[in-house]
């Protein structure tokens, strides 16, 4: 038994499932993936009184790219799937390399980007990613839709912009320019299975005379109450021609922006100390796929 | 309510709030199914829903109905072991067995998909699985045997 009693539905449709959100808020909980949920249902730290599964309505399960050139990815599509979608995988390493960093396949084959930035960890893998590609979120409730940038999203650690009766139906981003590259590393004391300590998501993009960028974003995991982008860092980088010593002084404005509390997975100095080594290691992984030859 | 557990429709009756591996081992007596950790983070409960490898600890059964379960149980055909099973027995890729069951569905899972493998993609497979005995060396090689056949 997960809990003494709580009341199970799956909607077919996102109207029903608004409307017992609308009604039961506050005592329910939503079910995607269910592998951060039911984790906190079985230690005690939530008790609702109502779950509502969410992987039946059918906005909440599409992965689309059309022709306007926008991924559209449902909050309950598990990361397994959008690791399999071949648009995502030719236009957006980024994301598929944060999707892959979080947890093993079984938990690939449940947990869900929705669930991921619903749950709003300082530590999960794909917000930085999503930061890097301008995404925003698309909320629906009763009273209509609304999209917010992402960033706008994470409030502090397990508090989101959600207000009462809303649902998070998709997260969506246009697609990168082809040339732009990214990275999201990772540090975590073990090779898997593992909650980061530091992550970092670097995103460039040439600028057309193709020596300079035209745009840099940098977001990090982990060092702050929330996903956290890095715009002091980004904007030493943009319209110069790079050197060494500019990589490092972006990498020390990134690790000054963090502002990571020490706990038993890490401390303060060494997340900060993280930050700098992983922004400079990404910064330089992307300007070679760019042809940039750092000075 | 009904689920389908190696090829054998089951009807039971439930609470919601109960999880797949609980039902599986309580009610069904399947319990080549293990509880390790209890949050996903061990493997141990890994079953195939649909083909795919989840931890039942963290699948509330109401999730199931009309899905295809396969447990460790209904891997043998005709009192025959699957070649998984007589490769982790040839190979001494078992040692207290606990892991067992779970790590041959994950690598079940990937050799459906994938039946020729790497050695590096057959570690990123287990990579949720724990095993405190066997130090996973022997479990890859039995994994690879297969995969090489």
């Amino acid at each position: 038994m997960v809990a003494d009693r709580f009341e199970y539905q799956a909607p077919r449709s996102l109207k029903e499932a608004l409307s017992l959100l609308d009604e039961h808020d506050g005592r329910c909980k939503i079910l995607a993936g269910g592998t951060d949920l039911i984790v906190q249902i079985k230690s005690g730290q939530i008790n609702p009184d109502l779950i509502v599964d969410v992987k039946k309505i059918p906005e909440l399960n599409r992965v689309e790219y059309g022709e306007d050139r926008i991924f559209h990815i449902g909050a309950a599509v598990p990361l397994s799937r959008l690791l399999m979608f071949p648009s995502l995988i030719e236009k957006a390493g980024i994301l598929i390399q944060a999707c892959s960093a979080l947890g093993s396949v079984q938990v690939r084959n449940r947990a869900t980007m929705g669930g991921n930035i619903c749950n709003a960890a300082p530590s999960a893998d794909t917000p930085p990613a999503l930061l890097c590609l301008a995404a925003r979120a698309a909320i629906a409730s009763l009273k209509g839709t609304r999209t917010i940038p992402l960033e706008d999203f994470f409030l502090a650690p397990g508090q989101t912009a959600l207000e009462r009766g809303e649902l998070l139906v998709e997260v969506m981003f246009s697609e990168p320019s082809t040339v732009s590259a990214g990275y999201y590393l990772k540090h975590t004391p073990r090779e898997e299975m593992d909650i980061a300590v530091t992550g970092v998501a670097s995103f460039l993009t040439l600028s057309p005379e193709g020596k300079t960028l035209s745009d840099a974003k940098i977001a990090l995991a982990a060092v702050a109450p929330t996903p956290l982008r890095v715009p002091q860092a980004e904007s030493n980088l943009i319209g110069r021609t790079l050197t060494p010593a500019i990589i490092e002084e972006t990498a020390d404005r990134a690790a000054e922006a963090a502002r990571p509390i020490s706990d038993l997975r890490s401390s303060n100095a060494y997340r900060k100390e993280m930050v700098r080594a992983l922004t400079g290691r990404s910064l330089r992984a992307a300007c070679k796929d760019l042809g940039i030859t750092i000075g | 309510m009904k689920i389908t557990v190696n090829g054998q429709e089951h009807e039971i009756v439930t609470e919601p709030g109960r999880t797949l591996l609980d039902i599986l081992r309580n009610d069904l007596g399947l319990t080549g199914t293990k509880e390790g950790c209890g949050n996903g983070n061990c493997g141990s409960c890994t079953v195939l829903l649909d083909g795919q490898a989840v931890n039942s600890c963290l699948v509330l059964v109401a999730e199931v109905e009309e899905r295809e379960i396969t447990t460790i149980e209904g891997l043998s055909r005709h009192g025959e072991l699957h070649p998984l099973q007589r490769a982790f027995i040839e190979e001494g890729a078992v040692q207290c067995g606990f892991c067992t069951p779970g790590i041959i569905l994950s690598a079940k899972a990937l050799l459906d998909e994938n039946p020729h493998p790497t050695e590096i993609q057959v570690r990123r497979t287990i990579a949720g699985n724990l095993c405190r005995c066997t130090g996973y060396d022997k479990i890859v090689r039995a994994i690879m045997k297969v995969a090489a056949t």
